[in-house]
């Protein structure tokens, strides 16, 4: 289990929408850029871990029932993502980092894998 | 109670909108929010394969005391071989599909897993009915 709080130090994240609160725990965390992948997850409290920006990165986390995104590789959400993910109650960071880079740091700081 | 949405071949900026209206409605009903999940992944990934593989669709939905049946009808080209789509990793998606982050051939096999019932019918040439049924307790 990590913090948003260190999410934003380590990964040098910012949260681009939805919750502020830096206090939230996250239990798991999921890496795919593949949406087919993410609809067959069913770990609840779920950090997704992904470089695809697009409207349905935040539809397949609105039906999955997932409450955190991360957008590696320096991609931005746009405001149409944002407004939909604020609908959903999704909140939305973005890092710099490589999606490797930010996996290991992810797993180093205690985020568990879901298989 | 009945519903029915439009569903848009091809255009994936509304892709989910009418499972994400399924989602709300089942929401208020107060159904358990694990069998919402397993509902509405099942019904968003038969809407993304009409948006994906069809021309144009309807989602009919009806939803009893015990029971929800959705039927996704669309007009498209059809499943040759409904055995084979069944398969896990069989996708004939186009490369602008991939790039949506769909088209792993996971879709069927995962409405399977989360449904109770799923009922498939296709024409080729025609269009595919798929049918799926979820108890509510
Ligand atoms: N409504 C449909 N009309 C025509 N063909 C379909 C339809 N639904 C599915 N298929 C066919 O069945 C195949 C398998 O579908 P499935 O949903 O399992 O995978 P996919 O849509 O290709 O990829 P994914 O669901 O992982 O994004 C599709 O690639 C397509 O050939
Ligand atoms: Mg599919």
């Amino acid at each position: 289990m990590i913090k948003v709080s260190q999410i934003l130090d380590v990964l040098n994240a910012q949260i681009v929408c939805g919750n502020t609160d830096l206090n939230q725990d996250i239990d798991f965390g999921f890496a795919s850029d593949l949406m087919s992948d993410v609809l067959t997850i069913d770990s609840d409290n779920l950090l997704l871990v992904t470089g695809l920006n697009n409207l349905q990165t935040i539809r397949t986390s609105e039906m999955s029932d997932i409450p955190y995104i991360l957008f590696v590789r320096d991609k931005k959400a746009s405001e149409e993502m944002k407004s939909l993910a604020e609908e959903s109650g999704i909140t939305l960071m973005e890092c710099r980092y490589s999606m490797f880079r930010a996996c290991s740091l992810l797993c180093n700081m205690g985020l568990e894998p879901v298989y | 109670m009945d519903f029915k949405f439009d569903i848009e071949g091809g255009n994936f900026s509304n892709a989910g909108t009418a499972s994400s209206d399924v989602k709300k409605v089942l929401k208020k009903l107060n159904v358990d929010p694990k069998l919402i999940k397993r509902i509405v992944v099942s019904i968003y990934e038969a809407e993304v394969n009409v948006v994906a593989h069809a021309y144009e669709g309807e989602m009919n939905v009806s939803i009893f005391p015990d029971k929800i049946i959705v039927r996704i009808v669309d007009k498209g080209p059809g499943i040759a071989d409904i055995e084979l789509a069944m398969q896990k990793g069989y996708s004939t998606a186009s490369p602008e599909v991939r790039e949506m982050g769909f088209g792993a051939g996971m879709g069927l096999p995962n409405i399977k897993k989360n449904t109770n019932e799923l009922n498939i019918k296709s024409t080729v040439g025609v269009g595919t009915e798929v049918e799926l049924i979820n108890y509510l307790n």
